[in-house]
């Protein structure tokens, strides 16, 4: 099977759903001539043509915006957000107009909006940040965030199909780091379903994007004192899979929670609150998360790497939890 | 050379007028008697702008309206119970009782509604616009936005994009002298907004918005040139706001004389002269289309009244395509039992 970099198959999966169907098209800042700011449309321009991949001016409501009313006549519109940051301008399309038109009046909106997140990049504030937090509270969206090459294909393909926005976080510490095995057939990772990464009796850490991998390190390292860490890649943020989530915290009666983004608001308290509503009975310890603090993310190196959380801090709480 | 509007076209643009201000009319009184839920907006003063700019469209074109725009609802086929029942909240609303006044629509019939976030129908239709042209479809996409609404940052991207891309797009600015309380010339320091096209370098023409042949025509201009390719149109169209901004507004900031001078300008009346003056329609004529118009509102608010409220339990669908809401998720314990083995 081929090896490809997570970038590659985000490449791959949107290469093939623009041959499969020709309604889909992509639409944003510098993805034509310049192939994007991180060239995972290289090339396909030349392919696809300037009426299919469209170099827009730096508009992001317009961006949204239209790839919302050509959703509504039949097209399948994929927008591109340079730094997915800059979608805070496109927050009232999303939120308010795509969000809201089935529900208003039945109309779908099959929109996919995509870009990279995160940080581990020297980027700043305005170039590193998690905003899934934002959006997560908007009911009629949807939010997938990948953290293999394997899931960032079946992930964006499935993203293509879907007859609801997505939004598709794409983490750019990931883009060239990370590669993996992807089937060159077509197929997809369903939204709404988590990915045991790593299974194990003990400890249940819940999480997605960059944290998945540094979660797996840290269960590496666990596992020498014999705690065995079962690794949840919750994959899709919205709507959250309850079933993989719950029937694993409740096997391991143990779970942490692992987010790149900022604490407060985060994903983490909802899952920790689904817990606590449904299988409080089965916990054996508190449930606890690893996350940002609550400040923007800064810029310098050094600062930057006391914000991320860190593989150290995941063995720390996962040995706290497994021995309360 | 423009062709002129026959009879029977100005007749009609005259019924979908007159429509619109005895519907409004009829949805005042149902508001003091506390039968309509929530705020009522008229458009008092503005039916002819509306009507003659969605009258220029034809069968395919996409037309999005703003909560002033009722008129070219009913000229896109909306009918007075659809609006009767979205003001009552009914279950047999288009909406099911799930948003009001004019906030419904469906693609097939080429409405597409707004959301009451200004501006942001202009990027949507301008990607309708988009689609469009790369269906390879005559179909032009057509939108309104107030004085205020064009101080937005997203009526700027949106025309600019749809500028770049020269797309099939038109957009009606209503000059209308006020949004909410707030004066035109407290939105902007330059007194036509169709000035602002030159900056985006689209077409751009302001009209008297009261002069419903005026508006058609500037209208059917501004729909040639988009079908032709040549990219989208601003078209302003003058008139004035004649009643607050809802009914709970009795538009005391707006200076009596003001309101008499455009009293004197109702788009509704100026039709009548025209037509009488040019033989084309008498009082008898007007008659009757008022009496046909009464019978009709008459029926449609009945059904309304008589239509039940929505079942409560239908706030829980329609969000994703799936079904499954938050109510419907697999009960906890299921979970906890199947896999605590």
């Amino acid at each position: 099977m081929p090896v490809l970099t997570y970038l590659e198959a985000i490449r791959q999966g949107l290469w093939e759903e623009m041959e499969r169907d020709e309604r889909v098209f992509l639409l944003g800042e510098d993805i034509g001539v310049y192939g994007g700011a991180f060239k995972v449309t290289e090339g396909f321009l030349e392919r696809f043509g300037e009426e299919r991949v469209i170099d827009t001016p730096i508009s992001e409501a317009a961006i949204v915006g239209a790839a919302i009313g050509a959703a509504l006549v039949g097209l399948r519109p994929v927008a591109e957000m340079q730094f997915i940051d800059f979608i805070s301008i496109a927050f009232d399309q999303l939120t308010n107009f795509a969000a809201k038109c089935r529900y208003r009046w039945g109309a779908g909106v099959p929109i996919v909006v995509r870009g990279p997140c995160g940080g581990g990049v020297h980027g700043g504030p305005f170039h590193s940040q998690n905003v899934e937090a934002y959006f997560f509270h908007t009911p009629g969206l949807k939010i997938v965030e990948p953290a293999t090459p394997y899931d960032a294909k079946g992930l964006i393909k499935a993203a293509i199909r879907d007859e609801d926005p997505v939004l598709y976080f794409e983490h750019k510490y990931l883009y060239r780091r990370i590669r993996g095995e992807v089937p060159e057939d077509d197929y997809i990772v369903p939204i709404g379903k988590a990915d045991i990464k790593r299974p194990g009796r003990d400890v249940t850490i819940l999480t997605y994007g960059w944290m998945v991998h540094k979660s797996l390190e840290a269960a590496e390292i666990v596992a020498q004192e014999d705690i065995e860490v079962e690794v949840v890649d919750l994959r899709t943020l919205l709507p959250l899979d309850d079933e993989t989530i719950l029937s694993s915290v409740a096997k391991t009666g143990r779970a942490v929670i692992v987010h790149e983004d900022t604490r407060t608001g985060g994903i983490a308290g909802e899952i920790a609150m689904r817990l606590n509503e449904r299988i409080f009975e089965y916990l054996e310890a508190p449930v606890v998360r690893v996350t940002a603090p609550d400040t923007p993310i800064p810029f310098s190196p050094p600062l930057e790497e006391f914000f991320l959380p860190q593989v150290e801090e995941i063995v720390q709480a996962v040995r706290w939890v497994a021995n309360y | 050379m423009e062709e002129p509007l026959t009879r029977e076209q100005l007749l009609d643009m005259y019924y979908y007028m007159k429509l619109t201000r005895m519907v409004e009319e009829r949805l005042q009184r149902l508001y003091r008697q506390g039968k309509i839920v929530g705020g009522l907006y008229r458009s008092l003063g503005q039916e002819g702008e509306s009507v003659a700019s969605a009258y220029a469209l034809e069968e395919g074109d996409f037309l999005a309206v703003m909560i002033r725009n009722l008129g070219a609802l009913f000229v896109r086929g909306i009918r007075p119970w659809e609006i009767f029942t979205q003001y009552m909240g009914k279950g047999t609303s288009p909406t099911r009782g799930k948003d009001s006044i004019v906030h419904f629509g469906s693609v097939e019939r080429g409405i597409i509604p707004p959301i009451s976030h200004l501006g942001d129908l202009i990027p949507v239709m301008a990607g309708i616009a988009l689609a469009s042209k790369m269906q390879r479809k005559r179909s032009v996409a057509l939108t309104y936005i107030g004085d205020g609404g064009t101080s937005t940052g997203v009526f700027h991207e949106g025309l600019n994009f749809a500028a770049v891309l020269k797309l099939p797009l038109i957009v009606i600015a209503e000059d209308n002298g006020y949004a909410y309380s707030t004066p035109k010339h407290r939105q902007m320091a330059i007194e036509n907004i169709a000035d602002r096209a030159i900056g985006y370098g689209i077409f751009g023409e302001t009209v008297d918005g009261n002069d419903v042949i005026a508006v058609y025509h500037a209208t059917r201009r501004a729909i040639e040139r988009a079908r032709e390719g040549l990219g989208p149109t601003l078209l302003e169209v003058k008139t004035f706001r004649m009643r607050g901004h809802a009914e709970h507004d009795d538009a005391w900031y707006v200076p009596r004389e003001v309101l008499e001078y455009w009293q004197k300008r109702d788009p509704i009346l100026r039709l009548e002269i025209y037509l009488k003056e040019h033989g084309m329609a008498d009082e008898t004529d007007f008659e009757a289309i008022t009496h046909r118009i009464e019978q009709e509102i008459e029926a449609d608010l009945q059904y309304a009244e008589q239509s039940p409220m929505p079942d409560p339990r239908i706030a829980l669908e329609g969000v994703y395509a799936e079904t499954p809401s938050v109510s419907e998720a697999p009960l906890p314990s299921e979970h906890a039992v199947k896999s605590r083995s």
